[in-house]
């Protein structure tokens, strides 16, 4: 028994869930372009302000100053929420965070409440939370709602269902929204959910979001969304529950001036979100409360070459742009949070859980070139790996090979016996490495082995 | 120890001094073509930009644009004699209003974005829950970016505010644009001509 329930437990890991991903080759390739083309527009957006660079400059310092002085800051921000009106929470850790939501959801005696986005109520597993005790949350984010009706997790957390195609969908509504059979037209299905969600938005009584931004001056927080289902949610409930993890504060107002040009053409292209919502106070007769969650952060901050990970603005842009996750999927993270953001998110979590995600990367850097708030994110895959490998998270067979190159590349002698035997293997007994037992071979021809090694090339040409 | 405490000891550990925060990015854009280009971005994210003479003169205009019957509502007071005015405090019983009109303060070229506080919103779910929306702000009331739109909002009050750049919309299903995901289908600036 305890070994077949120790079978179940263990997760499937990155490279397996990726494999599994890619199967259907077609699909990869249809993955791989529709993000490719987020992240064209994301260059073409970056490339209409001549002051670009100065911007994602700007913003990494604020944020920089933010993790520096984040005592304050919250202290700061508190007492303005709390002078504004609103309840302000704490919560050290993602059960604690769960129980507060629990508790105003059940001093109100609510069981059904409706929900806009927010990557840190994934982090918590809330919606499983509160199913468990028979409370049913809709997900209004028209992506969320998509993988919710699934009963799968986003797969990415600004376009949360960007796996699925929209004949998937079709039959998905036709079963959930009794939408018509073979019917995949997108503004057909967007119509129904709209129509649907409307009837969730008209009878829920409580709303919770996520947090974007929340400024330590004035005590307000700003929510994006191109939908206005976070609007919609709160202007029509009773109680208002916003959740955030306590990096999210920036100091002052006017430092929006600089994230808000940021965060959408970086995240989709577009030059703003279609809403910006500022919540100072709650409306006339309505309960707001902040729920301020650490889950690790606090620690990390003590982390120098980890902390600027907390920077993050939830953009995507790394996702869009990265080789591995254009390819594998967002669900072969296993994390809420997936992509090069996620695989460095997610082992200061829970290191042995999430070993297998930093080395989901081919370290091309693409990463840190398009993150808006210069997050040295390649540099961090790079350093967790050392990490991991250090504190025994990482298998045998990969650490093998990693010591069996190491002893290759530091003799020269070896190196240059071994690269000529490669070759002459290569050249003679193709099928020695063109089989399925070669992971490099899996998806992609080997390559024709040169004749003579680059530096036998270097010795005869340099004479010329 | 309550987890409050617990958190901010935590921090106290960690507070750095040092890195101050940097001075602000003066955008390079120009002022000049303010008009064209925040009417070229409104079109380009869903939205449509109209002049106006007067207030008679945004009535026409838009009855011209929504010609078919339905509920009109407004929260601009010098429209009060002609389109019907935010008087109920449940904002349930806005769920079938067609056309909502109300004023911004004003609008920002680089992104078609409208600056809108609650004070002028009627209600607050109003914006959100009308199928078509239209916002009136002065000619002269447009800035060229957000830098410029966060000076001028300056340290103001509100309880709540907003900036709505053209209608709500997704793209979640094959990143297909569709107009009115939730909120509005529709978005109309209209920019009143300075007498």
């Amino acid at each position: 028994m305890s070994s077949s329930s120790s079978v179940e437990e263990k997760q499937l890991d990155h490279a397996a869930r990726a494999e599994v991903f890619n199967k259907d080759e077609a699909r990869v390739d249809w993955h791989d372009q529709t993000l490719w083309f987020i992240r064209s527009k994301r260059d073409k957006a970056a490339h209409t302000l001549p002051e670009w660079e100065a911007l994602r400059e700007a913003a990494s310092r604020i944020k920089g100053h933010v993790l520096d002085n984040l005592h304050d800051y919250l202290v700061e921000f508190e007492k303005n929420a709390e002078s504004n009106g609103i309840r302000v929470h704490w919560a050290q850790d993602a059960q604690e965070h769960n129980e507060i939501v629990h508790r105003i959801i059940q001093t109100a005696g609510i069981n059904q409440i409706v929900k806009s986005k927010s990557m840190l109520t994934e982090e918590c597993h809330m919606n499983d939370y509160l199913a468990a005790r028979g409370i049913e949350v809709i997900d209004t984010d028209l992506g969320e709602r998509i993988v919710q009706l699934a009963g799968e997790a986003p797969s990415h957390i600004v376009l949360p269902c960007i796996h699925w195609k929209k004949e998937e969908i079709g039959v998905l509504f036709n079963k959930h929204l009794g939408t018509l059979e073979g019917n995949s037209d997108p503004k057909l299905l967007t119509a129904a959910a709209r129509a649907d969600l409307r009837k969730h938005f008209m009878s829920s009584r409580l709303a919770i979001t996520g947090v974007n931004f929340a400024i330590s001056e004035t005590g307000e927080i700003i929510l994006c969304t191109n939908e206005g289902n976070a609007d919609l949610g709160v202007q029509l409930a009773d109680i208002h529950i916003a959740c955030m993890g306590i990096e999210k504060i920036i100091p002052e107002r006017k430092h929006l001036g600089i994230f808000l040009r940021l965060l959408a053409r970086s995240a989709t292209g577009q030059p703003v979100t279609t809403y910006s919502s500022h919540f100072q106070r709650p409306r006339p007769g309505q309960q707001m409360h902040i729920i301020l969650v650490d889950n690790g952060r606090s620690k990390r901050l003590g982390s120098k070459d980890f902390r600027n990970a907390l920077k993050c603005i939830r953009c995507g842009a790394c996702m869009n742009t990265c080789p591995v996750y254009r390819r594998s999927g967002g669900h072969s993270y296993h994390h809420a949070v997936a992509g090069p953001i996620g695989a460095i998110l997610a082992p200061a979590l829970d290191m042995k859980k999430n070993a297998d995600l930093p080395f989901a990367s081919t370290l091309c850097g693409s990463c840190t070139y398009v993150c808006p708030v210069k997050i040295d994110i390649h540099e961090q895959l790079y350093k967790w790996r050392q990490v991991l490998v250090r504190e025994g998270h990482v298998d045998t067979a990969k650490k093998a090979g990693v010591s069996g190159m190491n002893a290759v590349l530091s003799r020269p002698l070896l190196y240059k016996v071994a690269g000529r035997v490669g070759r002459w293997v290569m050249r003679n007994f193709p099928s020695l490495t063109n089989n399925r037992f070669n992971p490099w071979y899996k998806q992609r021809e080997m390559p024709q082995p040169p004749s003579i090694s680059f530096s036998h090339w270097y010795r005869e040409n340099r004479k010329k | 120890m309550t987890s409050r405490d617990q958190i901010l000891r935590n921090l106290k550990k960690q507070l750095t001094a040092g890195r101050s925060l940097p001075e602000l990015v003066i955008p390079a854009e120009s002022n000049s073509d303010k008009i064209e280009k925040l009417k070229t971005v409104l079109v380009s994210i869903g939205g449509r930009c109209i002049h106006a003479e007067n207030w008679p003169d945004v009535v026409s205009k838009l009855s011209h644009i929504f010609p078919s019957p339905g509920r009109w509502l407004n929260s601009i007071h010098e429209l009060e004699t002609l389109i019907d005015s935010v008087h109920q405090p449940d904002p349930h019983f806005l769920e079938d209003v067609t056309v909502g009109v109300m004023k911004g303060h004003f609008a920002v070229a680089e992104n078609g974005a409208v600056w809108i506080t609650s004070d002028q919103m009627g209600d607050r779910a109003l914006p959100f829950i009308c199928e078509h929306l239209a916002l009136v702000i002065k000619e002269s009331d447009i800035l060229p970016t957000m830098y410029d739109a966060y000076e001028s909002i300056g340290a103001s009050k509100y309880d709540f505010a907003t900036f709505i750049a053209g209608p709500s919309k997704t793209a979640d299903i094959e990143q297909s644009l569709v107009l009115g995901a939730h909120g509005p289908k529709s978005l109309t600036l209209v920019l009143l001509s300075v007498i």
